[in-house]
């Protein structure tokens, strides 16, 4: 016998790019996570997901509003997207009931009152992201606000980035399905998995002892460190440089690239600009020519 | 009569809702309503104009690079640099953009688009020795078939081994599509949202590995798009022949052109590009193209009507919600006054129109293989035809554009950053024309606009009373089964819409968004 662990997959203000980088993940493939057993006797149910699902408008509805009735308390909600509180407009829609818009901030509601557990997919989604960004138009906020305003208790697990990398989000999954939901110790202080989110770019980053040694680059495609660039790897948790992108092809600053510093809370208001140097940062003092500036 | 009503459309990129009222079995009526707002232009006003690139590309996780793409060239414009981006930039941004478009419409014909034509349940009477396809087939007999099942039913018409056949080249191109992100990423860093294209160029270097690593995943992405999506859609094509008379739209084509061949004019409408620019009718005949006659109206758009008719360097937009007569949080773009569809169609048809040799003959070939005259190219099944040809046209190109990279040069170059500047960069999306426009005040960006392909595809109606190009391919349509309405989600489907992109629109100059109340 198979168990089945039913995943409702909601899109709110978001831009679909944590479901595209979700199809980028290499081991498992997505058709391994979809289609087969995740692990012996597991099978993940994507019962709803608007980008990929054959049924349309109310058919889909449906499915996800029976999702919620008949899978209580044993289906994953995980959302993609901020969620717009303002209510001044309906900003954000899903389907409808009895021929009225049902809001983005409803479906939230209630898909994660009978929830087992909430995955907030996406820096959007985990701390408001670009659509929250100054002066936030439509008040979007992140999906903690959502259930804390909705008085939901419920575990959460923030999984940001813009987008996420797809093991971020695979890996929280095996975890579930492994090792059961995350504790308290699993998760920083603000609901990331250590594992992904437990390091500095900057910690593990090739380009550090540059950077040590205060050799910097002026342009794009010197050699060096890109933090007079604006790098923002020194304030950014994730694993990007051990990990990286797209099966391990490349990642930013691979690329000569600064970090935008994407899974942080501070993205983008306080990150950007994003081709400016860092400020007010205390950096550790590491090498000749760091500890000669402290010094002076 | 009746309404047939379809909130949210499902597999395309976003919230898009479709009401059409049906009289006697045909759509009379037709509306396309956009149903997220997020005010993209409002967040970019105040910023570091170098950031608009990696904020525009957060428009859309599914064209990030376009997105990417447009914002550097209208910077670039804006900077005074657009003539003197090196080549290895300028053949950088085409291979990072065109690794991307290939892909994208792979992902569109085979993950968005193909479940409305292949029957699935199929795989369930396979027999044979495919250990993805048996994969499938234990899938299918645990039961559980979310997100495959429930579908529209009573229309799949292939038979069960080109089903089966089709459901494995469903699961290969998973594979392949991630590979051409791949691809993408040995010089754009990662994706979605990748940083490798800013104003000056890009920021990666050409090495010898990463010339070779690109060209043999595109290999593999070309190989694919020649050898099994060119010869599916052909074998829907077949099964669904009348497809080729349904979905008919305005007939009005528009496209901006894409992938700069030579970066010397600093003027975008005069460069020698890969795709053409220009507009083309009916008749096929090569129509110019000027960016000034473009304008946004909003009369049945949720935004003031004073806003009506402004071309996009003076967009001027302030959110009207609940307006009479009003519909859908997108605006309607207007070429000339006429509405126009833009999309892989377009810019096959404007390539082909202008004489290109290589195009006319994958054009004329393909024709010629499915008996069809060019009209059918307006058609459903010609969307699905022309942007597997677009992505062959790319494919095609790739491995002689990643050849002309020189390792050693730049590719990039510094520049002075203007205190007040005007900027526009056209370019292509996977799905149509795509225009940035940006104003720079004191260093700052203090005016950006965004006309994007589904906004021009996706729009209400405007204020002459012209429905948007999906409401007319809608318009007349034949619907066998009301409860099935196989027909309508085809057509919208064919068009490739991308919802985030189409609504991100609103500049309110001087007032605060939070004192726009709706009774």
């Amino acid at each position: 016998m198979v168990k089945e662990l039913p995943v409702v997959y909601l899109q709110t203000a978001g831009c679909s790019g944590c479901a595209v980088s979700l199809l980028n993940v290499a081991s498992p493939t997505i058709k391994n996570v979809l289609i087969d057993q995740i692990a012996p006797g597991v099978h993940v149910n994507l019962r709803f997901h608007p980008v990929i699902m054959a049924a349309a408008g109310e058919m889909a509805i449906e499915v996800m509003e029976d999702t919620a009735e008949q899978k209580k308390g044993e289906y994953i909600l995980v959302v993609d997207g901020a969620v717009p509180m303002a209510t001044d407009a309906v900003y954000g829609a899903i389907g409808e009931r009895d021929g009225k818009p049902v809001t983005m901030i409803q479906r939230v509601t209630e898909l994660a009152q009978d929830a087992l557990a909430v995955i907030a997919l996406g820096t959007c989604a985990a701390f408001g992201g670009i659509p929250a960004a100054k002066p936030n138009p439509t008040n979007a906020q992140p999906i903690s606000k959502v259930l804390e305003s909705a008085g939901i208790e419920k575990p959460l697990i923030n999984i940001p980035g813009c987008p996420p990398h797809p093991d971020w989000f695979v890996g929280t999954l095996a975890s579930v399905i492994l090792s059961g939901l995350p504790t308290a110790d699993d998760l920083d202080d603000l609901l990331r998995p250590k594992a992904f989110y437990g390091k500095l770019i900057h910690e593990n980053c090739p380009r550090r002892a540059y950077f040590d040694e205060g050799k910097f680059a002026k342009k794009f495609g010197d050699e060096g460190c890109l933090y007079e660039l604006g790098c923002k790897g020194p304030i950014t948790y994730a694993d990007c440089p051990l990990r990286r992108w797209n099966s391990g092809t490349n990642w930013v600053i691979g690329a000569g690239a600064p970090c935008n510093g994407c899974t942080q809370p501070e993205f983008p208001d306080q990150t950007a600009p994003f081709y400016e140097k860092l400020v007010d940062v205390d950096l550790p003092v590491i090498g000749a020519y760091w500890a000669s500036k402290e010094e002076k | 009569m009746g309404k047939i009503v379809i909130d949210p459309v499902t597999r395309i990129e976003g919230h898009l809702k479709v009401e059409c009222v049906v009289e006697n079995g045909e759509v009379k009526e037709a509306r396309t309503v956009g149903n997220l707002f997020r005010g993209f232009e409002i967040i970019l006003r105040g910023r570091d104009p170098r950031d608009a690139q990696v904020i525009t590309q957060r428009i859309c996780g599914v064209c990030p690079q376009s997105h990417a793409i447009a914002a550097t060239l209208s910077l670039d414009s804006a900077f005074g640099i657009a003539d003197k981006i090196p080549d290895n930039g300028r053949i950088i941004r085409n291979l990072i953009q065109g690794a991307h478009v290939a892909q994208d419409h792979v992902l569109h014909f085979y993950h968005l688009a193909a479940l409305d034509y292949v029957n699935v349940a199929d795989v369930a009477k396979y027999e044979g020795n495919d250990s993805q396809l048996n994969s499938v087939k234990d899938f299918i007999a645990r039961g559980e078939l979310g997100p495959f099942l429930p579908r529209y039913e009573g229309d799949y018409r292939l038979p069960p081994e080109v089903n089966q056949q089709a459901v494995a080249h469903y699961v290969k191109a998973l594979e392949i599509r991630r590979i051409g992100h791949e691809a993408v990423s040995i010089f754009s860093g990662k994706v979605p949202h990748s940083v490798g294209v800013v104003p000056g160029g890009v920021t990666s270097t050409p090495t010898p590995d990463n010339i070779m690593a690109y060209i043999w995943k595109i290999k593999i992405l070309q190989d694919f798009i020649n050898n099994v999506y060119i010869p599916d859609v052909m074998a829907v094509a077949g099964a669904y022949a009348d497809y080729a008379e349904i979905g008919v739209g305005c007939k009005n084509l528009l496209s901006y052109g894409m992938y700069d061949l030579d970066g010397s004019s600093p003027d975008y409408s005069t460069r020698k590009r890969l795709f053409k620019q220009g507009t083309v009718s009916a008749d096929l005949k090569p129509g110019g193209l000027d960016a000034n006659k473009i304008a946004e109206y909003v009369r049945h758009s949720w935004y003031e009507d004073s806003t009506t008719g402004l071309h996009p360097s003076q967009g001027d937009t302030k959110p009207q919600y609940g307006k009479k007569d009003a519909y859908s949080w997108t605006k309607s773009p207007r070429y000339d006054g006429k509405v126009y569809e833009v999309g892989p169609l377009a810019r096959v048809a404007v390539t082909y129109a202008n004489g290109d040799p290589a195009m006319k003959e994958m054009v004329d070939g393909a024709l010629s293989a499915l008996k069809a005259p060019a009209s059918v190219l307006f058609s459903v099944l010609g969307r699905h035809l022309t942007r597997a040809l677009s992505a062959k046209f790319i494919a095609d190109s790739l491995e002689g554009w990643a050849l002309q990279l020189k390792p050693g040069e730049p590719a990039y170059v510094e520049y002075e950053m203007p205190d007040e500047a005007m900027g526009m960069g056209l370019t292509e999306a996977a799905r149509g024309a795509l225009g940035h426009w940006i104003e720079i005040k004191d260093k700052k960006i203090a005016n950006y606009q965004c006309v994007v392909p589904t906004t021009w595809n996706v729009g209400p109606m405007d204020d002459k009373g012209q429905n948007g190009p999906i409401e007319q391919a809608l318009v007349g349509t034949k619907v066998k089964d009301e409860k099935n309405p196989f027909e309508i989600v085809r057509i919208i489907r064919s068009f490739d819409p991308c919802m985030a992109c189409s609504i991100h629109v609103v500049t309110p100059k001087g007032r605060d968004l939070g004192q726009f109340r709706v009774v």
